[in-house]
């Protein structure tokens, strides 16, 4: 633990950003709890198929200023920076106003860096701040309170509409190995407001670096609210993200996660569903390759009646990759009516691939319908024979069903110039990675 | 007039591992004919109609098919499709996140490719696909679906005789292509295939019952048990058959055709 002390204390005195009076405990507090929880290890239940033991050994050194700023033209090779409306791009962890794109947004709306909300609204924030997302049981989030600099924070009051998407581009330029960033991203977003959220990680150079993220969303009765996280890191990388909602009443959520990139990677969604009339879907893909792996961690909070809950995660594995889904979706007592349902399907392209499932429903309601399914194979033999009856050769049978599964997911988003270009960069990425299995 | 067969099939004999299926067909088609073959369960109909479209996993042991003067056995599923062979799967597969219209014009284009056409962009396409679907009432909704996804046992059906419709083959194998459909769809399937019956082509209707034939009238019968052909003869043969069972052809004594 020492080594995290050592550079919590580093941290305190160089960071150079001023902070409101009431952030130091919080840390100190995330501090106090990453060490009672300590590392997790494959003994504790939920890291059983994520071994943590190479990160473990990694340094811990997070980047404390920030790199040297590259010109704006390094933006175009990242996905969706044609899309229209504002872009907070982050430098391993520190925002970069200078590669940003800050329109005007509709009255009352805050789509500023995390930086600037605390001296702008520090009060706000305090309040806000650290409210939905928990660490008490999640070691890697308390971490991120203790060492959090910078990253996104939206506003939306209660009625508006954010008219353009908003992106918060996270790039990582150092090839240290060890050298940590803690992205923190807070939304609010008010009764029947409206938001279209687009999260990306991604590097400039190759590092066994370290992204812990946290992400909290609060969203008020009716809101609508889309959010898609992109994690296209470097394969050495390590990312670790906690997504953490608080949903009221009839809010429309829906949440995509696309991975693509890192060594090791794990999405910790918490979702607490806790009004009536919810609507949320969490959809995901993760398409690996080599020795890369994948993990989604989800737990679904039925705190209320008449809700539905949607959980679709399709993996497709080539290499030496492992896939890894943990679903777990508690009904709590009163909450009548919830229509829970999961999914988890992988595709393993070869033989060493391979994935992990494990749905687990707690239920304390009796009139609930809750289903779960996970499959694991390769693809459907009797498909591609269908499919070269009809003249389609045996490789474009299988690049067309591999491209389907990814498919299945990308359809449900709903912003189509997001879905266009998801499609389109998965299509490109499944020729990489599926070239030994189309000739095979 | 005794044209060059479309088909010719010569002591087929086949099976899966140890145990035979196809004990010697031999059965000959020409271009515009129609042929029914009838047989029960477990005769070998439906392991004819999968080695004619290439399925794998059988162990052909002696014989020959030869298709348009080619091998066919040594041609791979999609280069038959691509010559001409259609097979109307008793059991359509689904395959979801496909769409039908990429997939039928992926399928269509690979045909035309082969025959020296051009291919067509999607809205040429779109022009040949919409008149072939009245043909077999389907709705437009059903382009725009994962490929027999959601669709009821009749869609499946008519989708396989509307695939058939827009890729023109030249030899339509239709695997009990009437089991599982009421008589609306039944009328409707049949009057599909009907209406793509050409001189060259061929139809090869692979049935348990007398039924379909009475909306398209081959012109040959034949009786398929245990892996031959044991009796062929025209029209009026699925009658007979339909009246007296399968039980009196083999109480019969042999009958060789």
């Amino acid at each position: 633990m020492d080594r995290y002390s050592q550079a919590f204390t580093k941290f305190e005195q160089t960071r150079g950003v001023a902070q409101p009076p009431w952030l130091f405990p919080l840390r100190k507090a995330g501090l106090a709890r990453f060490g009672e929880l300590g590392f997790p290890t494959p003994k504790h239940e939920d890291w059983r198929f994520t071994n943590l033991a190479a990160l473990a050994k990694l340094p811990f050194n997070p980047i404390l200023t920030a790199p040297a700023e590259p010109p704006r033209s390094v933006l175009e090779q990242f996905p969706f920076s044609q899309l229209p409306g504002a872009r907070l791009v982050f430098l391993d962890g520190h925002f970069s106003p200078a590669l940003s794109t800050l329109p005007a947004q509709p009255d009352g709306v805050r789509v500023s860096s995390l930086s600037a909300a605390l001296t702008e609204a520090p009060a706000w924030l305090e309040k806000q701040l650290g409210r939905t997302l928990r660490a008490e049981d999640n070691a890697f989030a308390a971490l991120n309170n203790a060492f959090f600099l910078d990253g996104g924070v939206i506003h939306v009051p209660a009625g508006k509409t954010v008219p353009e998407p908003v992106q918060l581009l996270f790039i990582s330029t150092s090839q240290e190995p060890g050298a940590v960033v803690h992205p923190r991203n807070l939304v609010v977003v008010e009764r029947e407001a409206r938001l279209t959220l687009l999260e990306s990680y991604v590097s400039l150079a190759t590092g066994a670096t370290f992204t812990n993220a946290a992400t909290e969303f609060a969203l008020g009765d009716h809101a609508v609210v889309e959010h898609c996280k992109f994690q296209d890191e470097s394969t050495e990388a390590y990312h670790l993200a906690s997504l953490h909602s608080h949903l009221g009443r009839a809010v429309t959520f829906s949440s995509h996660s696309i991975v693509t990139g890192a060594r090791l990677s794990r999405n910790h969604i918490r979702t607490t569903l806790d009004g009536e009339g919810i609507e949320c879907v969490l959809n995901g893909v993760y398409l690996t390759d080599r020795e890369q792996l994948a993990d989604h961690y989800m737990l679904v909070d039925h705190a209320k009646p008449h809700c539905a809950s949607h959980e679709y995660f399709n993996g497709i594995l080539a290499g030496k990759s492992k896939g890894v889904f943990h679903g777990r979706i508690l009904v709590r007592p009163g909450a009548q009516k919830t229509d829970a349902k999961q999914t988890n399907k992988n595709l393993l392209l070869s033989d060493d691939a391979s994935a992990d499932a494990k749905p687990q429903l707690e239920i304390y309601a009796d009139d609930v319908k809750c289903t779960h399914g996970a499959t694991i194979g390769q693809l459907n033999d009797e498909s591609i024979y269908y499919m070269r009856t009809r003249g389609i050769d045996l490789e474009t049978a299988r690049r067309m069903l591999i491209h389907a599964f990814a498919g299945e997911i990308i359809d449900r988003v709903k912003y189509e110039p997001l879905r266009e270009e998801l499609d389109r960069l998965l299509w490109d990425r499944l020729e990489q990675i599926a070239e030994p299995a189309l000739s095979r | 007039m005794n044209p060059t067969p479309l088909l010719a099939i010569q002591n087929l004999q086949a099976g899966v591992e140890e145990k035979k299926i196809l004990k010697g067909i031999n059965l000959v088609l020409r271009p515009g004919e129609v042929h029914a073959i009838m047989g029960p369960n477990g005769s070998g109909k439906s392991t004819l109609a999968a080695l004619l479209a290439g399925r794998e996993g059988y162990e052909v042991t002696a014989g020959e098919v030869i298709y348009q003067g080619q091998d066919l056995l040594a041609m791979a599923p999609e280069e038959r499709a691509r010559a001409g062979v259609f097979l109307a799967f008793q059991y359509p597969v689904e395959i979801p996140g496909v769409n039908s219209t990429y997939f039928l014009r992926a399928a269509l284009n690979e045909c035309r490719k082969h025959r020296g056409q051009p291919e067509l962009d999607a809205m040429e396409f779109l022009t040949v696909v919409k008149e072939k679907m009245k043909l077999l009432e389907l709705k437009d909704d059903l382009l725009k679906r994962a490929v027999n996804v959601g669709f009821s046992g009749g869609e499946k059906k008519r989708n396989e005789i509307f695939q058939m419709a827009v890729l023109e083959p030249k030899l339509a194998i239709l695997d009990e292509t009437d089991s599982g459909l009421d008589i609306d769809a039944l009328r409707i399937v049949a009057g599909g295939v009907n209406k793509l019956k050409r001189p060259d082509n061929a139809t090869l209707l692979i049935t348990h019952y007398q039924r379909l034939l009475n909306y398209i009238v081959p012109d040959f019968v034949h009786v398929l048990w245990d892996g031959r052909i044991v009796k062929s003869g025209g029209k009026e043969l699925a009658l007979e058959l339909e009246e007296k069972g399968y039980d009196w052809l083999v109480h019969h004594d042999k009958v060789t055709t």
